[in-house]
């Protein structure tokens, strides 16, 4: 008996790519549009079906971000802050109503620089203060809302920006500026997962950090770029929402933040970290907007809709679960 | 071979409170030589590898690499100095592909200002796992592998640190063997003597057969000090094993003259047939009255079973009878309903609530018994308390100090109150219930062990050395592979040798 013959026996497939249960989530889409479709045919016209993916763009941005976090097994809660001061941010420095400033592009990048500085913030508090993340990004978003409402000073902002306006209502190929922008986000983000050390290190860091630790890595660092890079995906979130307001709303991120959360886990990203990624969260994405769509679509009451996503989303977590229940467990 | 050892140790010292991990160790490994480590549990093995790795800070001694002085500060350091170990629970990050895993840390040119090269990646583990003759596919997630495949994983990224240090390098194998299947063993112990051709090993086992079969010399460790040193060539595990445990102490320390004589009648405990995953077909008497232990070695699924009488791991087939009548165990509270109670091995993660007082730790499971109605008795409850600290003689300020600050034996005797304040108590499972306290504490147990058998309370016990098995147990259960090998009467004045269980349990 030789060393070779033993370790290369048992050889079982899709040891590179993914698992069945990475499955769940993109079947979960087709059966579930599939339903919808069948029920309505008004959800499975085409000007409906690009409704659904313009209306999905910029929470598909900002679960971008929360999905490197949430695979790093911390957690984000400072999107919709972020999103705020970034809307105040961008609507100011482009042309409007209130000041001469016209700045265009420079005023959008500002607002993402503005978004990256926030998410520094939340991983300088969670690495140096060694406060949870729950807490400081909750604290984080507070102080965006804070920063926004300084900015909003009792007026609101209207954008007169050519360029920003059109990202909400000009076309190409039958999708709005913005979905092309949110798909870019989606490519960009799942490069920086793959080929990335940071990528790859956000997704160790949910595995196992001390093995990181032990092999003399700094993990520090890399906690802080990746709060960094969420916060540059909320600020871009917040810009995307202005063009859509065409106005600068403090409560541009509201329920954003929550939202992500959401797509992200449904689309089997887990909590605990070190499972999911982009391509993940965005089928999440996908699947949360097409539920809320199809609902409306099949004449559920809008009433019921908010319990009704709750439900899906403890669901689908229940089953994201299941092959690791055991007697005695401990969950918080 | 060069006259220079790869490493040596001399006079480590190493306290932890109320326990010499270290005693003043010497160790010697040579160039290309596997040497093997040999002790039993508490001897200072794991201390000593720590130490190795730079993972614990020495309190005296010095540790040499190639004849030079070095101070080993972090794993990385001792990487640079050519020392890598392969750690017993595994260390690889188990949602990278193997590749990753490999040169995790020390990238080089597989990472470019942060960018991948998946393929110059791919490329160096290749090397490394060309090293060990393995063909394991590099771009594999680590959590598809086996565990005898992550473990060549591990030695992969292990040799990394010969291009590191430049020089042949030391690779430290704690417990390599415990759950590997015995073909699996046959190519790790072809890959170690292939590792001695290029690198010096310390192998680190259980399981003497193996150790002897592997290495070339064996240390033997024993309360924190190297006892003995032998060359495998014609040596038996029976030696080895004498070594290891020393003569034992003369005096009393089981307290066996306090052994009361079990009058047999009807079992307490009754097993018959018990399976579940990882035991089966468990047959299993215990008397009122009685210590049974159960003894074997990691992996046996003696703990398994221990936590399956108490609710905690499922079973699939087989009967429990306490005291004649047939129960049935689906989960915890129903073995503390019916008078059972456990001891768990990890006391300050599932046996005690750390920031919880004396008093709160003391009442965690008979509620009733500190209760009126649904209403806790303040008066009641100190009065119950304080007649326990009195009747155990635990050694704290008062009964609302957080229990994490009493001694490791006062916390034990905390626990086992626990079972006893219901004054139901029928059985009691103890899992290492002297694990990480020192002798006196460990004698204090053994009285209490002692007082509780002779006030009729069964008794299963899974000791931390076979010592402490014979010497407390009125009879003895081996299990090996998930299995009762055999069992042996252990009365008092006619104690079997250590040896004799030995072989049973490999």
């Amino acid at each position: 008996m030789t060393a070779e013959e033993v370790v290369t026996a048992p050889r079982r497939q899709s040891r590179r790519g993914a698992s069945f249960r990475d499955a769940g989530p993109p079947v979960a889409l087709i059966v579930i549009f599939g339903i919808f479709a069948a029920l309505s045919p008004q959800f499975r016209s085409i000007d409906n079906v690009q409704n659904i993916v313009d209306a999905a763009a910029v929470l598909a941005v900002v679960t971008c971000g929360i999905t490197f976090v949430l695979m790093m097994g911390s957690i984000d809660l400072s999107a919709a802050g972020v999103m705020g001061a970034s809307a105040l941010t961008v609507s100011l420095l482009v042309a409007n109503n209130r000041n001469d400033n016209d700045f265009g592009l420079l005023g959008i990048l500002v607002a993402v620089l503005l978004g990256c500085a926030f998410g520094c913030l939340s991983g300088l508090a969670l690495v140096l203060l060694k406060v949870p993340s729950f807490m400081a990004t909750l604290g984080v978003s507070a102080i965006g809302l804070g920063v926004a409402t300084l900015m909003f000073a009792g007026v609101q902002p209207n954008i007169s920006d050519a360029m920003l306006e059109s990202w909400a209502i000009e076309r190409f190929l039958g999708f709005a500026y913005l979905t092309w922008i949110a798909a870019a986000c989606i490519l960009v983000g799942w490069l920086i997962q793959r080929y990335t050390r940071l990528g790859r290190y956000a997704y160790a860091i949910g595995g196992a950090e001390e093995v990181l630790t032990l092999s003399g890595v700094r993990v520090k660092p890399y906690k802080i770029a990746v709060f960094t890079l969420a916060g540059a995906f909320y600020g871009l979130g917040g810009v995307m929402v202005t063009s859509q307001l065409g106005a600068g709303l403090v409560q541009a991120g509201d329920g954003y933040d929550f939202s992500a959360i959401t797509a992200a886990v449904v689309g089997g990203t887990l909590l605990t970290g070190g499972r999911g990624g982009i391509l993940h969260s965005a089928v999440g994405v996908l699947l949360v907007m097409v539920l809320t769509n199809g609902l409306v679509q099949v004449g559920v009451s809008p009433y019921w809709q908010g319990g009704v996503e709750g439900l899906i989303v403890v669901a689908a977590v229940a089953a994201a679960v299941i092959p690791q229940r055991r007697r005695n467990q401990v969950v918080k | 071979m060069s006259a220079v050892p790869a490493l040596e140790v001399r006079g480590l010292v190493k306290h932890y409170p109320g326990v010499k991990a270290l005693d003043g160790v010497d160790l010697i490994v040579r160039q290309n030589e596997v040497l093997g480590l040999a002790g039993e549990n508490g001897a200072g093995k794991s201390t000593l590898l720590k130490a190795l790795v730079g993972l614990v800070a020495p309190d005296a001694g010095e540790i040499y690499v190639r004849g030079e002085p070095v101070k080993l500060r972090s794993v990385v350091d001792a990487a640079d100095h050519g020392i890598g170990m392969v750690f017993q629970e595994q260390s690889l990050v188990p949602n990278l592909t193997a590749a990753e895993n490999i040169v995790l840390g020390s990238e080089g040119a597989a990472v470019r200002r942060g960018i991948y090269r998946w393929d110059a990646m791919r490329r160096l583990a290749q090397e490394q796992l060309d090293k060990i003759g393995s063909h394991i596919d590099p771009l594999a997630r680590t959590d598809t592998l086996t565990f005898a495949e992550r473990q060549m994983v591990e030695i992969a990224k292990v040799l990394r640190i010969e291009e590191r240090s430049q020089h042949p390098p030391v690779i430290i194998l704690d417990e390599p063997t415990s759950v590997l299947e015995s073909k699996e063993i046959e190519t790790l112990f072809a890959q170690i003597r292939r590792l001695r051709e290029f690198a010096s090993v310390v192998f680190v086992s259980h399981r003497l057969d193996e150790v002897l079969d592997v290495c070339d010399r064996v240390t033997v460790l024993r309360s924190g000090q190297s006892v003995g040193e032998v060359a495998t060539a014609g040596a038996v595990p029976r030696e080895l094993h004498r070594m290891m445990i020393g003569s034992t102490g003369s005096d009393d320390h089981y307290h066996e003259n306090a052994a009361a004589p079990v009058t047999a009648e009807q079992p307490r405990l009754s097993v018959r047939g018990l399976s579940g995953k990882s035991f089966h077909d468990i047959d299993l008497d215990v008397a009122a009255g009685e210590i049974v232990a159960i003894v074997g070695v990691h992996g046996s699924g003696r703990e398994d079973v221990c936590r399956a009488l108490f609710g905690a791991e499922p079973t699939t087939a087989g009967e429990i009878r306490m005291d004649g009548k047939k129960i049935d165990l689906p989960n915890t509270r129903a073995a503390c309903a019916a008078g059972i109670g456990y001891v768990p091995a990890e006391r300050k993660i599932e046996g005690m609530v750390g920031s919880m007082s004396v008093a709160e730790n003391m009442t965690l499971t008979k509620q009733k018994a500190r209760c009126t109605g649904p209403f806790v008795a303040p008066k009641k409850q100190a009065t119950l308390v304080d007649s326990w600290i009195r009747r155990l003689s635990i050694r704290t300020p008062n009964r609302d100090t957080a229990i994490g600050r009493l001694s490791g034996g006062n916390q034990q005797k905390v626990v086992l109150a626990r079972w006893l304040v219901g004054g139901d108590i029928r059985l009691l499972l103890l899992d290492h219930p002297t694990r990480g306290l020192d002798i006196g504490a460990r004698s204090e147990v053994y009285r209490l062990m002692r007082e509780l058998a002779a006030s009729g309370v069964a008794t299963v016990l899974l000791a931390d050395s076979l010592e402490e098995a014979i010497g407390m147990a009125d009879r003895i259960l081996v299990m090996n592979d998930g299995r009762v090998a055999t069992e042996v009467a252990c009365p008092s004045g006619g104690k079997p040798s250590p040896l004799d269980l030995v072989k049973e349990m490999v």
